[in-house]
């Protein structure tokens, strides 16, 4: 499979020398040798720390990772500014991706160890998502959006990893309160709510953060938090009547944002006309629809579509250059390929034994899918656009780095899974 | 927890689902009309980055070619001797579009024809970038660049044609312009060039020769001539009225002659020397006498009203409906509402010529593959009898008379029979009248016809024409005949 991880974008690879120079690029072997070096360390340390765990994460995960790398440097050849190397930038970054994936694997020994720090992880969550609105513009705004942390030419996006945290935190804290959640209610409206206090922090740490992240203008990151809330909280109490509230929340919400931000109307006009803005707004929507089309059935072929025609075709755009140079064929691969990665991950939360880890894998699992269906319904017009990283294949550090946290973490729990259940029953809560 | 989380993950393969078919939408059921969408400049671009074909004169010169850019498209479309060929190639503009050639052969030229499905087809799959195919046309470089040099800058057009076959062998339109200008990448110096070229009062970018219809003035004679002797009641030797004024029926105004010269001493004179002298009075009684309907009938049969793809479309040339007496006297010479493209008079002159056939007129003679084999070659094809070979026989005799003892002694050549027709146009009160001369030589056996017509370029009587617009023509024809020779 890992071989198959590093063939593919390896030959995507040579064909972008072959259609762009007419050359094989000189340095495929060491870019192929790099890669395969940096997947074996992974390997190895999936074997060691995680023996037992799903063999499918792992080279799904650096697939993605190596097309992603591939099409950054197709999109380095047309970029105006030639001498900057941003497929470069991103290969540091997977190498440190992994290098975070293989201290997570050493370092969380059990899953249910991170049960520990609940609350530690809600604090940090939120410290990261504050952080930007703190921090002066200067630091933090990025084409609108202050959701970002800068300095010494470094920029982090601390929503992707707070977005980890909290699924954490929400992921300890209801198993914690899981009893009194179940037992505990009151009805309201033909609803079984919750008593207040057993629910409280959940929701404090909700609000806060999607009000963090309303505040930082960052629309896409805080339908995401605002998801895996509520279906965590679905998961966690096993009642209905949460996706109901979820879906009039979220109904009330985007009406309220509607009707309160201009740049939300803005991107719901854009999404509804995107071709009266073709020119001004939506511009980069139209342009993506453009190359979709251009890519038709089978793609133009890596090198030789006009993908930079696309603005910020490197990072949220990026799924607009795989459809254009490989097609419907080619992104329905690579959403495959995704939904591969989702489905294990539910697997393992199916299958593992403990509460806390069904409640991690499928927040992390879920978070994953809603981060791909916001950002690839935004560029297909399958839903108003939202400024979010697409998993693995966007140009960007901290969504690079924070989701080969999130592979470590359902690799992990995959291997609680997946092991063969010893003779002494282990501590925790075992539920048969 | 299962149950939620198997409903959770269900949910989540139906997210996945929404988004694979949202993307066959788009790619698949839309993309046809996503990608014909206005201002979709992908399609622009798509044509910058393969090598768009040559566009080729008859001997082989290149006239328009894409060369290596180094900015963000690929090519770069380069003419040489721009404004001697802008009425041709036209202009490839990512602003402005195309015309010309580069607009009515572009599905050659980008390579995007059916024609070359083949070939794209293994391009497709060797993943080759495909290039356009090669148009090569009529146009005989010499003869272009003598008829441009021969107007001199003056506002006016030359066409000259094969009548044997009706293609096109010159076409020149002054002033011109340079396409270079419009084809550059720098879309603020293109901008700006066009500006420049449509406020321009002397219209560089019309095409005079195909796109602008003019007054024919005494060239339509040919015409009214050829009606007289197709109805079998003339022939060359007939004796017509000649007064020194024609009353016009209804009215108190009267046609005279150009400044009020006599065509005879006895008011009759024959058909033949009424032509040669270009006497108004003979020609408007006689278009009297014949009848609007049958000078419409004839100058149909030569091509007016009715547009020519060439493959540029032309101008419609107009001889009017609902004529009254007095109008059809104007009529006759080539006066009141009688328009003319440059290309139609050349017609009449090459149907003459060619036994009265008229062929149809052609600027393309192939179309060439990328790898240089033949895709198409144009077949010469005829439109109609215009007159009998008979009659082609004596209007080619009377317009040698023209040119050997009449208004068109300007263009003769020596031992070599011309056939030729003087024509000044008046166009408007106060304004010079147009210059027209139309000839074929050799008369005996054309190989070339040729309309020529200069803006405000005549004086106060009909042999303007031939002091004006003639030595355009004979430096045409002289060229012509010394090649075939």
């Amino acid at each position: 499979m890992l071989l198959f991880a590093v063939a593919i974008p390896l030959a995507a690879y040579v064909i972008v020398g072959l259609t762009r120079t007419r050359r094989v690029p000189t340095d495929t072997l060491n870019y192929g040798l790099g890669l395969a070096a940096l997947l074996v360390v992974a390997h190895i340390a999936v074997r060691r720390f995680a023996r037992y765990a799903d063999p499918l994460l792992l080279p799904c995960a650096a697939l993605l990772n190596g097309l992603g790398l591939v099409l950054i440097h197709r999109l380095d050849l047309v970029s105006p500014k030639a001498q900057r190397s941003d497929a470069t930038l991103q290969l540091i970054w997977s190498t440190i991706g992994i290098a975070l994936f293989i201290a997570v694997l050493a370092a969380v020994r059990d899953h249910r160890r991170l049960q520990r720090y609940t609350y530690t992880s809600m604090l940090l969550g939120l410290l990261l998502l504050a952080a930007p609105s703190l921090l002066p513009a200067r630091f933090s705004e990025v084409n609108g959006a202050r959701n970002w942390i800068r300095f010494a030419g470094f920029s982090i996006q601390p929503g992707e990893f707070a977005k980890i945290l909290l699924v954490v935190f929400v992921a300890g804290f209801l198993v914690a309160k899981k009893d009194a959640l179940a037992l505990a209610s009151r009805r309201f409206l033909g609803l079984d709510l919750p008593r207040g206090r057993d629910l409280g922090p959940v929701l404090v740490a909700w609000l806060v953060s999607i009000g963090l992240l309303v505040r930082g203008r960052d629309i896409g990151m805080s339908m995401l938090f605002f998801g895996f809330f509520i279906v965590m909280l679905y998961i966690a109490t096993e009642r209905l009547s949460w996706v109901f509230i979820g879906v009039l929340l979220f109904a009330g919400g985007t009406f309220a944002a509607y009707h309160l931000f201009a740049h939300v109307r803005e991107r719901f006009e854009i999404w509804l006309h995107p071709f009266a803005y073709a020119k001004t707004t939506g511009y980069q929507l139209v342009q993506a629809l453009y190359g979709f089309a251009d890519g038709g059935l089978l793609g133009t072929g890596l090198g030789n579509g006009r993908p930079d025609l696309v603005p910020f075709a490197k990072s949220d755009f990026i799924i607009a250059t795989v459809g254009e140079e490989l097609g419907l064929t080619g992104l329905m691969a690579i959403l495959l390929v995704y939904v591969v990665i989702v489905s294990r991950g539910m697997r393992a939360a199916l299958s593992v034994r403990d509460s806390f880890g069904k409640l991690l894998a499928a927040g992390l699992a879920v978070s994953l899918a809603l981060q791909v269906f916001v950002v690839v319904g935004g560029v297909t017009r399958l839903i108003p656009l939202t400024g979010i990283t697409t998993p693995f294949l966007s140009y960007g550090g901290s969504s690079l780095v924070s989701n080969w946290a999130i592979i470590a973490l359902l690799l992990k729990v995959s291997d609680a899974a997946r092991r063969p259940i010893p003779a002494r029953p282990s501590e925790g809560v075992g539920r048969p | 927890m299962n149950r939620p989380i198997r409903r959770v993950a269900l949910a989540c393969l139906v997210l996945f689902a929404l988004l694979l078919a949202n993307d066959n939408v788009i790619q698949f059921a839309r993309a046809k009309s996503l990608r014909d969408h206005p201002g979709n400049t992908r399609t622009l671009f798509a044509q910058y980055d393969r090598k768009r074909g040559d566009i080729v004169a008859a001997d082989g010169t290149i006239l328009a070619s894409s060369k290596p850019s180094n900015d963000s498209l690929k090519y770069v479309r380069t003419y040489t001797n721009g404004p001697l060929y802008a009425p041709i190639t036209g202009f490839y503009s990512i602003i402005y579009g195309a015309s010309g050639i580069e607009a009515a052969e572009n599905s050659i030229l980008a390579g995007t024809d059916d024609r070359l499905f083949i070939r794209q087809l293994s391009n497709l799959i060797t993943g080759r970038t495909p290039q356009g195919g090669s148009v090569v046309l009529t146009i005989d470089p010499t003869l272009q660049q003598v008829a441009y040099a021969a107007l001199k800058g003056r506002r006016g057009a030359v066409v000259a044609v094969q009548p044997s076959t009706g293609a096109i062998l010159a076409m020149v339109t002054s002033p011109s312009y340079d396409p270079n200008l419009l084809a550059s990448h720098d879309s603020a110096q293109v901008r700006a060039a066009w500006k420049s070229l449509t406020g321009d009062p002397a219209q560089p970018m019309l095409d005079r020769a195909l796109e602008q219809t003019y007054p024919p003035g005494s060239t339509f004679k040919l015409v009214t001539a050829a009606a007289a002797l197709s109805t079998g009641r003339y022939t060359p030797q007939t004796q017509i009225p000649a007064p020194n004024v024609l009353p016009y029926p209804n009215s108190t105004k009267s046609l005279t002659n150009f400044a009020g010269e006599s065509c005879s001493s006895t008011g009759q004179t024959t058909l033949i020397q009424a032509l040669t002298i270009s006497c108004n009075t003979a020609f408007g009684e006689l278009g009297q006498t014949l009848g609007a309907d049958t000078l419409r009938k004839q100058a149909e049969a030569f091509g007016f009203d009715a547009a020519f793809s060439i493959p540029m479309k032309s101008a419609t040339s107009v001889f009017p409906a609902q004529l009254d007496a007095a109008q059809t006297i104007q009529s006759a010479i080539g006066q009141y509402d009688v328009r003319a493209t440059p290309l139609q008079m050349a017609m009449v002159a090459a149907a003459i010529a060619n036994h009265g056939l008229l062929m149809r007129p052609y600027l393309v003679q192939q179309l060439v593959n990328p790898n240089l084999t033949i895709l198409e070659t144009t077949k010469p094809q005829s439109i109609r009898q215009a007159v009998s070979p008979q009659v082609a026989a004596e209007l080619t005799q009377m317009m040698e008379s023209v040119v050997t003892s009449g208004t068109g002694k300007t263009v003769q050549i020596p031992g070599v029979p011309i056939a030729g027709k003087t024509g000044t146009a008046e166009n408007a009160p106060g304004q010079p009248p147009h210059a027209w001369f139309v000839a074929f030589a050799p008369a005996t056996q054309p190989k070339i016809a040729v309309a020529v017509v200069i803006e405000n370029g005549g004086g106060i009587n009909d042999a303007t024409g031939a002091t004006v617009a003639g030595p355009v023509a004979k430096a045409v024809l002289q060229a012509a005949l010394k090649e075939s020779s």
